[in-house]
């Protein structure tokens, strides 16, 4: 069953790299903070499938949960900050 | 088991760093970093050092991108075109360096070795009595906020200072 839950967090793993691609490459600032954001709810999964991994799912989903918190906060404040500039 | 998943986080910290130092633009490279935060605190939490890993969280990938972002949109967005071919000395620098590094490797105790030489300090003291004093049931939770309570108060002092220094300094944004 461990191994199941080993499998699926190194592919979400691997597939981060496709937000990673948008936040380098990115035309706009708005795509690197999509892709910033969507980087961060890839790491939540995976930070929860590691507590599978450890069967320590309690204190992981309470970890899980702050992350997804801080991550939207994140990138509310980044996009008040570019809100404000001119620059796009 | 997890062997693959720390193996897989370590290479996508390194992935990341590479990243953050090849973009040119430093809001992209201001975001890498605060996604090299969250991987950061991933490695933590696979280690189970959850305290740590939610430090990181906050401050890796939360608070320092905020700071970043404000230093950005007050100074310029670009970075200043210049040379990047890097010289054969500091390669062959870097090279030496990190060999040095790998050679040294094998000296160090497996990972997690409870026989190490730094597992054998004070670490079995904390662990036996750790709960019983603390009450604390996270050993790294014990450590940090109650053996080391003074370091922690201290450091937010200095932390708190800092950020008093900073407000009194930076000028207001007019509107």
């Amino acid at each position: 069953m461990t191994s199941i839950f080993v499998v699926v967090a190194a592919t979400a793993t691997v597939l981060t790299l496709a937000y990673l691609y948008r936040v380098a490459a990115g035309p706009t600032v708005f795509d690197r903070i999509l892709g910033l954001s969507g980087f961060g709810t890839s790491t939540t999964i995976v930070l929860i499938l590691v507590g599978c991994v450890y069967g320590r799912l309690d204190m992981f989903v309470d970890i899980g949960l702050g992350y997804a918190l801080l991550n939207f906060v994140g990138v509310l404040a980044a996009a008040r900050y570019f809100e404000r500039s001119d620059r796009r | 088991m997890s062997e693959v998943l720390n193996a897989l986080f370590l290479a996508l910290l390194v992935i990341l760093a590479g990243a953050a130092v090849r973009v040119r633009d430093l809001v992209g490279a201001v975001l890498i970093l605060s996604a090299y935060g969250l991987t950061m605190s991933l490695v933590w939490a696979g280690m189970g050092a959850v305290d740590v890993a939610f430090t990181e969280a906050v401050v890796g990938a939360g608070a320092s991108t905020v700071f970043f972002l404000a230093t950005l949109l007050r100074t310029l967005p670009r970075e200043q075109p210049r040379e990047r071919r890097a010289r054969p000395a500091t390669l062959v620098g870097v090279l030496l360096l990190g060999g040095l590094l790998l050679l040294a490797i094998h000296e160090f105790p497996a990972w997690s070795d409870p026989a190490s030489p730094a597992s054998l300090h004070v670490s079995p003291r904390y662990l036996r009595d750790g709960y019983r004093e603390t009450g604390a049931p996270n050993i790294v939770t014990a450590v940090l906020a109650d053996y080391r309570a003074y370091d922690t108060l201290i450091e937010t002092v200095v932390i708190f200072t800092a950020g008093v220094a900073c407000w009194l300094l930076l000028p207001r944004r007019d509107p």
